[in-house]
């Protein structure tokens, strides 16, 4: 804070103290305020506002618990997140070692960026683009069947497929970064180490590379789990005709029925079960919270 | 049980440096082998060599008479200790240890017996469990010692594994490798910077400079006999002479100097006209008032400095040049006084003429 007064002077110190307040309280403190006190209330006429009905219960949240429709969707979407999450691991981990262990000190700042640049494309763009990449006749199929690999086109977007694609594809970098961190600190002697004394190259990942990354694994993967169980774009863009997603029904509360109640009882479910799971998987995989933080 | 390495005319490239340039040295079976020069002439890339990450660009290694080319680490019979040991943090001391027995298949029961019983090989019972980050400096050290120990190499290859410790420590753990190489027969192929723990250890020192192997011998012959200017300078103190040779008289040589002319030992290979030095220990010296005759050259000490088991006396010539004299502390020498002006001599047969440049002194590093 010294520090900020020193270089900006008072005046620009003030306003930025402000502006960075006013964004936290005002557009994140208190709309969640205000949707978690209503997802305690009934969906009310106007007329019947602040009646002998509007009070609170946990009616909302019991609608989910009621509806066997909307516990499968839930369940779903957690089963396919994870699924997300691990392909996300797959990919990442190997391109992470590469990256901070085999690869020419001098390319990295080339490769970061080549994996940047995606990011600078909204993400509805880039859905859009998945969405053409993977149509029937699109240039995926095309390339697939012009190389002989398949015979007939294949409906890529069926089922979870699209969604799982999409949400790889956006959040794999989530994990690819804690990654590259965590074993980039892994002191490249003990990788040398374990080879000496006889390890092939999958016990080493396995017993000295592997539990050195956990921390990184852990906090890649709560990332993409809950920003994929979170996600609307991607699972609406390219949603099939059974691929129902969570974060679609609270919109359907909120946009369709108009019930903003229900809504926000639905989203905070989300987020609490969520959570509930994610301690459960890093209670059995035995991280830490403090592992994460680090 | 153990092997010899055969280094023929082994080279290091990087790029378009030359980090080992044809080191050629013959390590016989269950010797106790240092490498020993300054930091950056190649030492670890040598042991990294021999163990397998990185390959000669030329020449051949042989362990055990056998071309080790194509030979990934995990298929050679060494055992790298690293400079920082590189222990593996995340395993209770016993897994370390048993990690290369782990990975052979052996079942775990064997393996924390096995692991036991390094333990008191290396004089650290009751460590079994404990975390690598509860030990100190030195019990590290005989964890890493045991856990290349476990996979039973034919050739121990060592990276100044001491240079962490401090100096008591040090000289301990110096007694107890060349014990524990002793007790196994395991060859051992030592890597330092430090003179005194390489002549103190060792069968046999290779002295390396700029990548090159300046001489191989025992520790007293490298000490005594040194086999150029790099050697001489390298390993112990000397007083240093630039000057010309004039003439030879079987292995004796005069040598003409800014401080006066004195009879030495020509070094190997030396002979009139070539660029070389003269070296003179300082215990070599005797410090005497009047004139000493041949070999004597007056001074007016400047600097006594008392080293507990020696004394160290500075002294410098008419020509300003600073010279160094060591006397033993048993009561018996006399001790000059700074300001006295004495008789530098010495015999010429403990005074030897070098080619080759100095190292640069920085040996401490
Ligand atoms: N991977 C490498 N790439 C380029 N130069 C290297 C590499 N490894 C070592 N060197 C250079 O080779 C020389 C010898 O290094 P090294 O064998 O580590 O010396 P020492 O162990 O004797 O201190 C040094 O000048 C060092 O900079
Ligand atoms: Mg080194």
């Amino acid at each position: 804070m010294k520090d900020l007064l020193n270089r900006y002077g008072l005046l620009l110190t003030t306003v930025f103290a402000v502006l960075t307040g006013f964004w936290i309280l005002v557009l994140v403190v208190l709309p969640n305020i205000y949707l978690f006190e209503h997802s305690f209330k009934p969906y009310l006429p106007v007329a019947e506002l602040g009646g002998p009905k509007d009070v609170y219960s946990l009616d909302n949240y019991l609608t989910f618990f009621r509806s066997p429709i909307h516990i499968s969707v839930f369940v779903w979407t957690v089963v396919y997140s994870a699924l997300v999450t691990v392909i996300c691991f797959l990919i990442a981990y190997p391109l992470a070692y590469y990256l901070s262990k085999v690869s020419a000190r001098a390319l990295l700042p080339t490769i970061f960026l080549l994996l940047f640049i995606p990011l600078w494309v909204s993400e509805v763009l880039r859905s859009f683009a998945w969405f053409i990449i993977l149509a029937l006749k699109g240039p995926l199929n095309a390339s697939l069947l012009g190389l002989g690999i398949i015979e007939d086109p294949v409906r890529w977007i069926s089922g979870f497929r699209g969604v799982i694609i999409g949400l790889v594809y956006t959040y794999v970098l989530f994990m690819l970064f804690p990654l590259y961190n965590a074993i980039q600190s892994l002191d490249t002697n003990q990788i040398e180490a374990a080879e000496d004394l006889g390890a092939p190259w999958w016990r080493t990942h396995w017993r000295v590379i592997l539990p050195h990354a956990k921390p990184g694994i852990a906090s890649g993967s709560v990332m993409v789990f809950m920003l994929s169980a979170g996600s609307i774009l991607v699972p609406t863009l390219l949603a099939s005709t059974n691929s129902r997603w969570f974060t679609e029904i609270i919109q359907q509360w909120m946009f369709e029925s108009q019930d903003w109640n229900t809504g926000s009882a639905y989203a905070f479910l989300l987020l609490i079960l969520c959570t509930v799971f994610v301690s459960v998987v890093m209670r059995v995989f035995r991280v830490k919270l403090s592992d994460i933080a680090k | 049980m153990s092997a010899g390495v055969d280094l023929d005319h082994v080279c290091a490239d990087f790029g378009t440096f030359r980090a080992v340039d044809h080191v050629a040295v013959n390590i016989r079976p269950g010797e106790f082998f240092s490498f020993l020069g300054p930091s950056g002439c190649g030492k670890t890339t040598i042991l990294r060599m021999i163990s397998g990450f990185i390959s000669p660009s030329q020449g051949v290694i042989r362990i055990g008479g056998k071309d080790m080319k194509g030979q990934r680490p995990n298929q050679r019979p060494t055992a790298l200790i690293f400079q920082n040991l590189a222990l593996f943090p995340l395993m209770p001391v016993w897994e370390n240890i048993a990690f290369g027995l782990e990975v052979r298949g052996v079942d775990r029961h064997k393996r924390r017996a096995r692991a036991e019983e390094l333990l008191q090989l290396v004089d650290l019972p009751d460590a079994a469990d404990k975390a690598i980050a509860q030990l100190s400096g030195g019990q590290k050290q005989r964890v890493a010692i045991a856990r290349a120990l476990a996979v039973e190499p034919q050739v121990m290859l060592l990276d100044e594994p001491l240079s962490a410790l401090d100096l008591k420590l040090r000289q301990h753990m110096r007694a107890e490798l060349r014990a524990i190489q002793k007790r196994t027969g395991v060859t051992f192929i030592y890597i330092t910077h430090d003179q005194g723990e390489a002549l103190a250890m060792s069968d046999r020192v290779g002295v390396m400079s700029q990548g090159r192997l300046q001489q191989v011998a025992d520790p007293r012959e490298i000490y005594n006999n040194p086999a150029n200017g790099f050697v001489a300078s390298f390993v112990g103190e000397n007083n240093i002479f630039t000057g010309d040779i004039q003439g030879t008289e079987g292995d004796l040589a005069r040598f003409a100097t800014a401080s006066g002319t004195f009879t030495a030992r020509l070094g190997p290979a030396v002979t009139q006209g070539m660029k070389a030095r003269l070296f003179l220990r300082p215990e070599h010296v005797r410090l005497a008032p009047g004139s000493g005759g041949a070999n004597s050259i007056p001074v007016e000490v400047t600097d006594v400095a008392f080293e507990g088991n020696f004394i160290s006396i500075h002294a410098r010539d008419a020509g300003g040049q600073v010279l160094l004299a060591e006397a033993r502390n048993d009561g018996a020498t006399a001790v000059p006084a700074p300001g006295e002006r004495l008789h530098f001599t010495f015999d010429g047969q403990n005074a030897v003429i070098l080619t080759g440049d100095t190292a640069a002194r920085d040996a401490d590093t």
